[in-house]
């Protein structure tokens, strides 16, 4: 790892960067063969390097992918930034409302504890 | 269970009493106010919109400002607002709200409460790093869930 911590994308760019079927393609080629250099990349496809580097940019520019120099070559990978932070929020919301939710489980045993009253249910016990 | 999803998320809760008490407490807004942490300044009403102070420890410069979708007795309650903790001064007016919905269903010795919420994938996703960014420092790769998601955008 570079130790450079990933930009923090935003949303617009983040699904124009993904919105082109030659980006779409180098992420899949990614996601299935892992770092790559620029030459493997371009390898069987009518694509110029310049025009593959390019691509790669907007897709770093979104958060989507990093490179990392090896010597003379530059390896690039993905970086699923922004889908990490989109899972991360969701976990962080769901732990909220858990939280929320244990509140009114202790509100509803604290405050019948304190003034009872008869539920909905039938009761067969009677008062002694 | 294990659908990947980054637009909704889904809690439940096992409770001791019947529908009729969690429903009240879940829309009478005293009752509300007194478990949420929160001084709405009035009852919930379909359509309408409630605001009030955030009592929280730590989030008393926040205001909760929920639109009422729809109450269906024992059963519904659902609203929209805007999710997460604002910094003072920050607005998420322009921005989509999301859909709460709680469902209630009777479960053995008492209620099952349910609450979904749905609408996140319109939330812009600076917002939502920064929302993490006081808990946890950095993010690390995930590669499931770009494949999660490559498998959708292809599917």
């Amino acid at each position: 790892m570079t130790g450079k911590q990933a930009r923090v994308p935003d949303a617009a760019s983040l699904f124009a960067a993904l919105g082109d079927p030659t980006r779409m393609d180098l992420v899949a080629r990614l996601s299935s063969g892992g770092p790559q250099s620029i030459a493997r990349l371009t390898r069987g496809s009518p694509i110029t390097r310049q025009a593959v580097t390019k691509h790669l940019t907007v897709l770093a520019d979104a958060g989507l992918v990093r490179s990392e120099r090896h010597g003379r070559e530059r390896h690039w990978e993905l970086a699923p930034a922004a889908l990490d932070v989109a899972r991360r929020y969701l976990d962080h919301v769901s732990r909220q409302w858990d939280t929320r939710l244990s509140a009114l489980a202790q509100h509803l045993d604290t405050s019948d504890a304190r003034s009872p009253r008869r539920g909905s249910r039938k009761r067969s016990r009677r008062g002694r | 269970m294990a659908t990947t999803t980054t637009d909704r998320i889904e809690r439940q809760i096992q409770l001791r009493q019947p529908r009729s008490r969690v429903w009240r407490a879940l829309t009478d807004f005293k009752e509300f106010n007194a478990w949420f942490g929160v001084e709405l300044e009035g009852p919930f009403k379909a359509g309408g919109r409630v605001k009030g102070r955030i009592t929280h420890k730590g989030y008393e410069h926040m205001t909760m400002d929920i639109v009422v979708e729809r109450i269906e007795p024992e059963h519904a309650f659902a609203w929209r607002w805007h999710p997460g903790a604002k910094a003072p001064g920050e607005s998420f007016e322009s921005e989509p709200m999301t859909l709460v919905v709680f469902t209630l269903e009777d479960a053995p010795g008492g209620t099952l409460l349910k609450v979904v919420e749905t609408g996140f994938d319109a939330i812009p996703i600076a917002r939502r790093a920064k929302a993490l960014k006081e808990n946890e420092g950095g993010w690390t790769g995930q590669m499931k869930a770009i494949e999660a998601y490559l498998a959708r955008a292809a599917g």
